[in-house]
């Protein structure tokens, strides 16, 4: 998400700015000089070689300016770190300085109509997490957001990679697993197990939402995660398998 | 000039006598084989369908206008006589459905016809100086194709979906399985199928004739190199429709085939795969993009220049431009499939190849504002449209070159940032200068001159405010509001209530358009042959306002002097 934020915030948007202010100048410079009253004769070109070749040959470099950033943040996005290859973050133009770990963890999300079931692949557990309805929530999560609070969080620990298989019920829909802050969108398709990676910093919990159009519930299938210490992970995963979800859970501090 | 004036009279001469055996009455319509009768018929279609599509969009802004659901359970209330949690569940049915019949709606049946049926057909002949297109009945069925195709999609609403307290189909205008097959087991997707089949085979049939009409029956001197660039515009769209829509037709004779007779084309537990789908819908759907703004890319080449009163600016590179958009407008399909799990080479390329598209569209927008340079332009209406259109299409192209990027996409894909670049492109884009040709080319259709202030004030009216509506929509998306999406986390409340404040404004925007409409139709003020003076050189404004039932019996001759 780091390095998606630097390009957007970074080339991409001085680029698209300075092409609409660049056409806006223009048009007023035109609308002011060559209006009929200020030039009541008009010129007659209708070509002028050097200026073609310059508006050709400009947005090309342009392009291949956004597009060498572009593929590193692209590739980032596809490849799964293996411990060894360096990572952009947010220094797009590095080729590579953070080092990021290889999965500890793999997580299996699979898109059901109209909720989201999940399972820790190598510890061989697995839950359920349906969206709160108002009632619900204003019960037990009030201070969580309307839409997205669930009632099973997703916990993962810290400063991890995780690996995320995603797909979808074999005889359902196509959904999308999203969580915006983590940079990661990915379709849950039947028949399909799509792969991807993330690696949280900073504890809490991050919502995200399904994104693609999979009936009349998909406003109302909210993906939650909650990042916590390694510690309390490891804690929460021993009575998880003990025990089952709640039980895991319960070693955590409540979600208000 | 004064040899095709001479020559023109001297067709009109021979109008009369034509004139004679014009069929009048239902049957001038219903039989007609002359290319502006059904060119106007197409416009007149499009302009209902458009007004039906727009009041779609209506409810779907004042749902969004605040978090919770507002009024599609009242409406589900109505329609199905259920209360509290029924409502609710098929109140959200309801609003897919509209979502997914607002966008056929305006696709299918407002912008197509509008450009390919309506000015396509009426200027294309009088442009290149023909009497006519080259198949007139193909041109009649074609035509009449689309109300049994509209038919068939607004009936759809009215039938099974999910369930019986679930009519229509709500799986989006993408028809993606598998929501479309088993996400969706009633005949309403059937009726969806059928329509877009019919309205295929007439923009097919369509696109014959225009295609044909422009390699054969261009007046003699006119070379393809001397060819009006709304006709070059129209010849690369018909190829364009030519190409693409056979592969819809296929996409969705599959999913129809899924659907009823055992098949399993994408239906992964039989092999098949949705995926599949999607690379079928897309490699229709991206060129489908340029069929809808293609010939609006060559009206506003034309207005420009009349209303700069200097001749078009890089007229080869503006022709070659709109090829290129074309050609490369067919390889660059998967962008829109960027989070499907496409490999890391596949999303390069397509990443790069979108990219390049940006290209030839830098070389249109820049040499239409290179034709104002040096002009002298009389911001008449069809000019603001212009202008308008040119500067609002660049916003969202650029906005197009942020989405082509993978990486960003990522973050992007199926949120509001989408809805508001294909927005930007298409009900700013395609819509600017569809109004614009409207105004432009009114006088000529009709004979009569609207009122130009009330013209100006519907594009003032109409700029504000789908802007209101659609930049709001660009942070929607860059703070993840996904689309296709009845409720909203309440941190997305402040934009959406913008936004559909801005469709209030539009909504008065179009009650001027047809108050302007109404007021020409009856106030009747004759427009001449060329209202729009010097600049206006291309081939339509020889002719009488409105043209001769019948023109260019003799074909007018094309010198070297008016070319283009």
């Amino acid at each position: 998400m780091d390095s998606i934020v630097a390009f957007h915030d970074g080339p991409l948007m001085w680029a698209i700015s300075f092409i609409v202010i660049l056409v806006l100048v223009l048009l007023v410079v035109v609308a002011v000089r060559f209006n009929a009253k200020a030039n009541p004769t008009p010129a007659g070109f209708t070509h002028n070689t050097l200026v073609e070749i310059l508006w050709t040959v400009a947005p090309i470099l342009l392009l291949i300016l956004i597009a060498i950033p572009s593929f590193g943040v692209l590739t980032d996005q596809l490849v799964v770190p293996d411990g060894q290859r360096k990572y952009l973050g947010s220094n797009i133009f590095s080729f590579g300085e953070v080092e990021v770990p290889a999965p500890e963890l793999t997580i299996k999300a699979t898109g059901q109509q109209w909720y989201w079931d999940y399972e820790y692949v190598e510890d061989e557990v697995g839950f359920t997490q349906l969206m709160l309805q108002e009632d619900e929530r204003l019960a037990t999560k009030p201070g969580q957001p309307r839409l997205l609070a669930v009632d099973n969080e997703l916990v993962v620990p810290v400063d991890t990679t995780v690996r995320l298989l995603v797909t979808a019920d074999p005889i359902g829909v196509i959904h999308a697993f999203a969580v915006p802050s983590f940079g990661v969108k990915i379709d849950a398709v039947p028949g399909r197990l799509n792969e991807t990676w993330f690696n949280v910093r900073e504890t809490g919990i991050y919502y995200g939402q399904c994104s693609e159009l999979c009936g009349k519930d998909h406003a109302f299938m909210p993906i939650a995660v909650r990042v916590v210490t390694k510690d309390e992970f490891a804690t929460y995963m021993a009575a998880y398998k003990a025990g089952d979800y709640a039980a895991g859970n319960a070693t955590l501090a409540a979600v208000q | 000039m004064a040899d095709i004036a001479h020559l023109e009279a001297h067709a009109t001469g021979h109008d009369h006598h034509a004139d004679a055996h014009t069929p009048t009455g239902w049957r001038r319509w219903v039989f007609s084989t002359n290319h502006k009768d059904i060119g106007l018929m197409y416009l007149f279609f499009s302009i209902a369908a458009g007004v039906i599509g727009g009041i779609l969009s209506g409810f779907m802004r004042m749902e969004l206008q605040e978090p919770g659901i507002q009024i599609f359970h009242g409406l589900a209330a109505m329609a199905y006589g259920v209360e509290g949690g029924e409502a609710l569940d098929a109140g959200k049915h309801m609003y897919n459905v509209f979502t997914s019949a607002h966008a056929l709606i305006m696709i299918f049946f407002a912008v197509m016809p509008a450009t390919m049926g309506g000015f396509a057909n009426y200027f294309t002949p009088l442009m290149i100086g023909a009497p006519d297109t080259a198949f007139p009945r193909i041109n009649n069925i074609a035509f009449w194709l689309l109300p049994p195709a509209f038919i068939l999609l607004v009936l759809s609403l009215f039938f099974e979906g999910t369930g019986p307290q679930a009519l229509g189909f709500g799986g989006g205008w993408t028809v993606y399985p598998p929501l479309s097959t088993s996400g969706h087991p009633g005949p309403a997707m059937d009726f969806v199928i059928l329509s877009l089949h019919i309205a295929g085979i007439s923009s097919i049939l369509g696109s014959i004739n225009l295609i044909t009409t422009i390699f054969n029956m261009r007046a003699p001197g006119m070379t393809l190199h001397k060819m009006p660039l709304f006709a070059w515009s129209v010849l690369v769209t018909a190829f364009l429709l030519l190409v693409s829509l056979p592969v819809l037709a296929g996409g969705i004779t599959m999913l129809l085939t899924d659907r009823n007779f055992g098949t399993a084309f994408f239906r992964p537990s039989e092999g098949g795969d949705p995926v599949l789908f999607q690379h079928l819908f897309w490699f229709f759907g991206h060129p489908e993009v340029y069929i809808m703004i293609l010939p609006g890319f060559g009206m506003i080449s034309h207005i420009v220049s009349t209303f700069s009163r200097k001749p078009i600016f890089g007229y080869m590179a503006m022709a070659y431009a709109m090829v290129a958009i074309g050609f490369v407008g067919f390889v660059v399909w998967a962008h829109h499939m960027f989070t499907t799990g496409l490999s890391l080479d596949v999303q390069r390329y397509f990443a790069v190849a979108t990219m390049v598209i940006a290209v030839p569209t830098g070389i249109k927008i820049f040499s239409w504002i290179a034709t104002m340079w040096g002009g002298s332009i009389s911001f008449k209406a069809p000019m603001l449209w212009a202008v308008g259109f040119i500067f609002l299409f660049t916003v969202g192209g650029v906005t197009g070159v942020v989405l082509a990027n993978a990486g960003a996409d990522r973050s992007l894909h199926d949120t509001y940032y989408v809805v508001a670049h294909f927005h930007y492109v298409l009900s700013l884009g395609a819509v600017f200068s569809l109004f614009a040709g409207w105004y432009y080319w009114f006088p000529k259709m009709f004979g009569y001159m609207y009122n130009d202030t009330l013209a100006k004030l519907h594009f003032w009216t109409m700029f504000i405010g789908v802007n209101l509506i659609f930049f709001p929509q660009h942070f929607l998306g860059l703070a993840g509001m996904p689309r296709r999406y009845i409720d909203y986390p309440d941190a997305f409340a402040f934009w959406n209530r913008i936004s559909s404040i801005g469709y209030y404004i539009t909504f008065v925007a179009m009650v001027i358009f047809f108050y302007a409409t109404w007021e020409a139709a009856r106030k009747k003020r004759p427009a001449g042959d060329n209202p729009w003076g010097v600049g206006a050189t291309t081939l339509e404004w020889t002719l009488s306002s409105p043209p001769p039932f019948h023109q260019f019996s003799t074909l007018p001759r094309i010198d070297s002097a008016n070319a283009h």
